[in-house]
């Protein structure tokens, strides 16, 4: 079973969308491919689109967290998009906060969170 | 009307069970009529107690029956471990405690996602975490 997310590179940005239920290796397995490849591309920024996960809990929470504060630590931004509604309710309710992760409601809007701080070094649509 | 639905009973030996517990769930809730925002609770807070056994009891077993008290449907989740049983459950069930390096939300935030919330433990012995929900109309 091998890590097939992908990770695509669009101009300074880095787009990943998860399509498959994480499970716990999975998903450390995907935080240190994305940091591995923000190294490489020398991306400033990463959308982690999120809208396809229908469960989200506090360990991937952690892991979401961590791959946004490593990544701030060299040098990118990260922005969550697409979280869900029952998704981000569930969270609330639980008292999980993704303070200090960057969102946005969809990719669109995320990647133009970008485009605005870097004028506009991101593909426009 | 809701399908019929018997029980789920499950190991939780490694991490793809946690996923497969979370499935069931799902499936089970929407079976006993749960909408989708209560299928979302449901699963989260297996997700939780599966890890949680796993992580801290090498594993358990968790058993999923729909319920009915007083005209409601629910879905009771079962969730039971030989582990080292919770030491401080009352800091475990407030929140921000991990003895795993974790969030310290997992027991704490499937509490508040469920209706009923029941903890046994014993030092040495394990765990049983009986949760419940019901089908709110």
């Amino acid at each position: 079973m091998e890590n097939s997310i992908p990770i695509l590179k669009s101009g300074k940005c880095l787009i990943a969308s998860p399509q498959v239920a994480l499970h716990d290796k999975l998903a450390i397995q995907f935080k240190g491919n994305l940091l591995e490849k923000i190294v490489q591309t020398k991306v400033k920024g990463l959308v982690l689109d999120l809208s396809a996960i229908d469960v989200v809990d506090s360990f991937l929470v952690r892991q979401i967290a961590e791959i946004a504060s490593s990544a701030r630590i060299m040098g990118a931004e990260v922005v969550v998009v697409g979280l869900r509604p029952a998704v981000a309710l569930t969270l609330v309710e639980m008292g999980i906060s993704l303070l200090g992760v960057q969102v946005a409601r969809d990719l669109e809007k995320g990647l133009a969170l970008f485009n605005r701080s870097w004028e506009n070094s991101c593909p426009k649509k | 009307m809701p399908k019929e639905v018997s029980d789920e009973v499950l190991d939780i030996k490694m991490e793809a069970d946690i996923i497969n517990a979370r499935v069931k769930a799902k499936a089970l809730a929407e079976a006993v009529g749960f909408d989708y925002m209560d299928q979302t609770r449901i699963a989260t807070a297996v997700s939780e107690l599966a890890r949680n056994a796993l992580e801290h009891a090498g594993g358990g077993q968790m058993m999923m029956s729909p319920v009915t008290a007083l005209g409601k449907r629910g879905l009771q989740i079962t969730v039971a471990d030989h582990g080292p049983g919770i030491k401080n459950l009352e800091a475990a069930l407030k929140g921000g405690y991990s003895t795993k390096g974790g969030l310290g939300l997992g027991l704490s935030g499937s509490k508040r996602l469920m209706d009923v919330f029941l903890i046994n433990t014993e030092t040495g012995k394990g765990t049983v975490v009986t949760a419940k929900k019901w089908v709110t109309k």
